[in-house]
């Protein structure tokens, strides 16, 4: 019997552990938080229970972005682990902090309800559909991590975010494993 | 109540060639007058976030202090900071806040609850290691020194009077200079 290509997306899994490996292979030494129900189990749970990196949790995410800031002048490398309603509600403090200060802010979001094997752009969700065409106007490049595919992508945006000294966003679009 | 740049010019006594100091709006044109430095970290990207900035570089280079020398205004559009330095608990930490009641770089409104806000006790609340909060500028010359001797993370009330208009060239703060100066200050020790 043959599937559809897009059974075949629904049904696509993301590995958190591998994520997590990626993450740690990018040479990360913190990660900065507040919690996203996509990311939670897969991610952030068992980011919680390591100590490299470590995590820093944070009440809300434009605080987030100020502190990897100051850890980036020092050379130490951070992850923000947020939820993509986070990252529209930091939108003035990735434009000042990372944008218009060329530094390397890298982000992991959550997209909060976006359906699996679905284009962000094709989501149901306004607050999902938005965030790619937003990212664009700013000018910030960015990575769907949808499948396991996907995993690859993510240290060389975090290298590239800090060989070229600028912001990087990597969009998981289902809940890891 | 004090005077803002007599409270800078105290702390200036007691400010190394290997501290970090973040001062924001009025503060940071007073300061910078008061003691350029290449290790003044000026630009903060969005109001609030300083404290943030410097939580990010007590626990990148511990072996620092980092002098905070926030606004009331800019604290509350970040209180939560407060929390979360509080959890950390940086050891080289010190965070000032200049309270004049004022959003005194956007026309000198009035900050909201400021009869009623105890910044002190928000810190205290948070899980500060100590708390400080002064009126008196003798008072605060004498305890200074010893005040950036403790441990962090710190917190410092400064309760001071709102002072006028003030020239404030943005470039000094927000250009690329400043940042490229504090970035090779800072590789360099």
């Amino acid at each position: 019997m043959q599937v559809s290509a897009e059974t075949a997306r629904e049904t696509a899994t993301l590995a958190g552990g591998g994520i997590i490996a990626a993450i740690k292979e990018s040479g990360i030494d913190y990660v900065v938080s507040v919690p996203d129900i996509t990311t939670s189990e897969g991610l952030l749970r068992p980011l919680a229970k390591t100590t490299k990196p470590r995590l820093i949790r944070v009440c809300k995410e434009d605080e987030g972005i100020g502190i990897c800031a100051g850890l980036a002048y020092t050379g130490k490398r951070a992850l923000l682990l947020i939820q993509h309603t986070g990252l529209l509600d930091s939108i003035n403090a990735v434009r000042g902090v990372a944008v218009e200060y060329a530094l390397p802010i890298c982000m992991m979001v959550g997209l909060l309800e976006k359906e699996p094997g679905v284009p962000p752009r094709q989501s149901k969700r306004y607050g999902v559909r938005i965030v790619e065409p937003v990212l664009e106007a700013m000018g910030i490049p960015y990575h769907e991590i949808e499948t396991d595919a996907d995993i690859g992508k993510i240290k060389p945006a975090i290298d590239d975010a800090y060989a070229g000294s600028h912001p990087v966003v990597m969009l998981v679009g289902r809940r890891p494993s | 109540m004090m005077k803002r740049d007599d409270c800078l010019k105290a702390l200036a006594r007691h400010v190394t060639d290997a501290d970090i100091v973040l001062p924001v709006y009025s503060t940071a044109f007073d300061w910078i007058t008061i003691r350029p430095h290449p290790l003044n970290y000026l630009s903060h990207g969005a109001m609030g976030l300083a404290s943030s900035h410097g939580l990010g570089l007590a626990l990148g280079r511990p072996d620092k202090r980092i002098i905070v020398l926030d606004g009331d205004g800019s604290l509350l559009m970040n209180l939560g900071t407060l929390v979360t330095i509080g959890e950390v608990a940086p050891p080289n930490l010190y965070h000032f806040v200049c309270e004049n009641g004022t959003y005194e770089a956007n026309g000198g409104h009035p900050i909201p609850g400021r009869t009623n806000v105890d910044f002190a006790g928000f810190a205290r609340s948070a899980g500060y290691r100590a708390v400080h909060a002064f009126t008196d500028l003798k008072i605060f010359e004498q305890q200074i020194g010893a005040v950036l001797a403790e441990p962090g993370p710190v917190f410092v009330d400064l309760k001071i009077v709102a002072t006028g208009p003030q020239e404030r060239d943005y470039s000094r703060i927000h250009g690329p200079h400043v940042r490229k100066a504090f970035r090779e200050a800072l590789a360099a020790g």
